[in-house]
C-alpha cells in the first residue's frame, strides 16, 4: 500500500474573503459542576469555565449571527455565493436542514447548495474543504463554511465540565479578493471509535481510553505532520498554529509535539475561557488569531473529529485583513460579554428541567 | 398549526426587511404595501439595520401559551433608526437593568415553537443591548 499524502491544492487559488465569530453570553464555570458532581473527589479541573447559550439559541441563531459577522468583513452580494454548508452535531432539527434557514436569513437562497455536515468536531473544517473545492474549481465565486455547536455532555460526565457552544463562519472566495489565502489543506482520516451519540440519545458516549493517544493526537500529528512536510515548512515557519481544543493541555501538548511554542498558540487557545466548541472549537481559535495576525502572518490550522479525523489547513494572511476586521465585532468581544451563571441556571438553559 | 403563516412571514421575521415608500422615502415596519405616511403605493422591500433604542418596555411574569417557559422575560417598544416602532422580546440582558433609550441592535433567535416538541420551529427578530 502506499501512502499519499499530496495536499489539495485547488486549481484557482482560494481564501478566506471574510470571517465572523460567535460566542454566546453565558459562563458556566467548572468549579460548578466540580461542585454539583465531584464534591470532595475533585480530579481538578479541565477549563475555567464554559460558554453556554441561552433560552433562545442554537445552532441555527448562533450560524446565523456568524455569518452576518462574515458578510460584513466580505462585503459582497449575498446573490453571488453559491453554497451555505453547516457542519455541527446539534442541528435542532433531525430531519429538515439548519443550512436552508441560514442561507434565507443572509439574503443568500434561493439559488445555492445547501446541507448540513456532520463529523463530530470537524464538521465545520470539512466544510471549509468543500467551500474550497467549489470555489477553486472556479464553479463558485463565493461558498460559505459554518462550524458552531451547541454541545452537551452527560450530567456529572466528564464531558460536562467542557462541553460548550459557539463557533465561527467563513466566506471562501478568490483568492486575489481574500484578507487571508488558504495554500492547501490536507485531511487524515481512520474509522476509531472515541465518542459517538445513537439516534434518538441525547448525551454522547467516549471510547475511554481512545479519547487520548489513538484519536485525538495521532490524527492532529499526522494532519500536522503531512502539512508540514509536503509544504516543505517547520513550526518555525509559521506566525501561529491552533489546533482543536476539547480542554486546555491537549492543544498545549499537540503545539509541543509538532514544534509550536506556547506564544504561537496562545491567541488561539480560547477553551480555558470558553469550553470546547466542538466543531466550532479550532476555527474559533483561528477568528481570534485573525482579528490580530498582520499581513505576511502564516497560521497552521488542525481541527480534530471523533470517528476520527483531522483537516489540516496553511493560511497566509493578505493586508486586505487590516482594512476589513474592524466592520464586524472581535471574537475577545464576544468572549469579554460574560454573565457568570450557576448549575442551576444552566439546567434550565440546557433543557435539563422538564415542564411537562 | 399555522405553518402557512410563518412560512409567509420568514423575510420580515429573520432578517426585519419592511418596505421603503417610493413617493416620500418613509421606511415602513412591518411590510403593509400602502404608506402610512403619504397613503401611496409602497412594496419596494428594505432591510432595516436592525439598530434601535428602547422606546418602552415591560417584564411578563404570567406568560401566554407558548412562552410559558421563557417567563419571566421583558418585551420592548423599540424604536428603529430608520423610524419605525416594532414591538419584540429583548434577549441577552444577563444581569444588564434595561432603561428607557438603551440602544439595542437586533438579533434572530428562536421564538417558539409551533405546537409541542414535535411542531416547527419558529425564528424571527428580538433585539439585545447594542455591543458596538
Ligand atoms: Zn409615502
Amino acid at each position: 500500500m502506499t501512502e499519499n499524502k499530496t495536499l489539495l491544492k485547488p486549481s484557482r487559488p482560494v481564501g478566506i474573503v471574510g470571517y465572523g465569530a460567535y460566542v454566546p453570553r453565558y459562563r458556566l464555570p467548572a468549579k460548578e459542576v466540580d461542585r454539583m458532581w465531584a464534591g470532595e473527589r475533585s480530579a481538578g479541573l479541565p477549563i475555567k469555565e464554559k460558554a453556554v447559550p441561552g433560552l433562545d439559541e442554537d445552532v441555527i441563531t448562533m450560524s446565523i449571527e456568524a455569518a452576518r459577522n462574515a458578510m460584513k468583513r466580505a462585503e459582497i452580494d449575498p446573490a453571488e455565493i453559491r453554497a451555505v454548508w453547516i457542519g455541527s452535531e446539534s442541528h435542532p432539527y433531525a430531519v429538515k436542514p439548519s443550512s436552508t434557514i441560514i442561507a434565507e436569513a443572509i439574503g443568500a437562497a434561493p439559488h445555492v447548495q445547501a446541507a448540513d455536515m456532520e463529523f463530530a468536531c470537524k464538521a465545520g473544517t470539512e466544510a471549509m474543504v468543500m467551500a474550497m473545492g467549489l470555489v477553486g474549481s472556479s464553479m463558485a465565486k463565493y461558498a460559505v463554511a459554518i462550524g458552531i455547536d451547541t454541545a452537551q455532555g452527560k450530567p456529572g460526565d466528564a464531558l460536562e465540565y467542557t462541553a460548550a457552544a459557539g463557533g465561527a463562519a467563513f466566506i471562501i472566495g478568490p483568492a486575489d479578493e481574500s484578507l487571508a489565502v488558504i495554500n492547501a489543506s490536507y485531511s487524515f482520516v481512520t474509522d476509531t471509535p472515541d465518542f459517538w451519540r445513537r439516534e434518538y440519545q441525547i448525551y454522547p458516549e467516549h471510547g475511554q481510553r481512545f479519547t487520548g493517544d489513538p484519536a485525538y493526537f495521532h490524527h492532529i500529528l499526522e494532519a500536522g505532520k503531512a502539512m508540514l512536510e509536503s509544504s516543505g515548512t517547520s513550526a518555525k515557519d509559521y506566525t501561529w498554529a491552533v489546533f482543536h481544543q476539547p480542554n486546555t493541555k491537549f492543544p498545549q501538548k499537540v503545539a509541543q509535539m509538532l514544534g509550536f511554542s506556547p506564544e504561537q498558540i496562545t491567541p488561539g487557545l480560547l477553551s480555558p475561557v470558553i469550553g470546547n466548541t466542538y466543531a466550532g472549537a479550532a476555527i474559533l481559535g483561528l477568528t481570534a488569531i485573525l482579528d490580530i495576525a498582520r499581513p505576511g502572518d502564516r497560521i497552521l490550522v488542525v481541527s480534530f473529529g471523533s470517528g476520527a479525523g483531522s483537516d489540516a489547513f496553511d493560511i497566509v494572511v493578505t493586508d486586505k485583513l487590516l482594512e476589513r476586521r474592524d466592520k464586524a465585532l472581535k471574537t475577545q468581544d464576544y468572549i469579554a460579554r460574560r454573565t457568570e451563571i450557576d448549575y442551576a441556571t444552566y439546567a434550565r438553559y440546557r433543557g435539563k428541567i422538564r415542564m411537562k | 398549526m399555522e405553518i402557512p403563516r410563518h412560512w409567509r412571514l420568514k423575510q420580515q421575521r429573520y432578517s426585519l426587511v419592511g418596505e421603503i415608500c417610493p413617493h416620500c422615502q418613509v421606511k415602513i415596519f412591518p411590510p403593509r404595501d400602502v404608506c402610512p405616511n403619504c397613503g401611496g403605493e409602497a412594496n419596494t422591500p428594505y432591510t432595516f439595520s436592525g439598530r434601535g433604542e428602547v422606546y418602552s418596555y415591560t417584564t411578563i411574569y404570567e406568560a401566554p401559551a407558548g412562552f410559558e417557559d421563557k417567563a419571566p422575560y421583558t418585551v420592548a417598544l423599540v424604536k428603529l433608526d430608520e423610524g419605525p416602532l416594532v414591538t419584540a422580546q429583548l434577549t441577552d440582558l444577563g444581569d444588564t437593568p434595561v432603561e428607557i433609550g438603551m440602544p439595542v441592535e437586533m438579533v434572530t433567535r428562536r421564538l417558539r415553537q409551533d405546537g409541542d416538541e414535535r411542531g416547527m420551529l419558529i425564528y424571527g427578530y428580538k433585539f439585545r443591548p447594542a455591543m458596538n
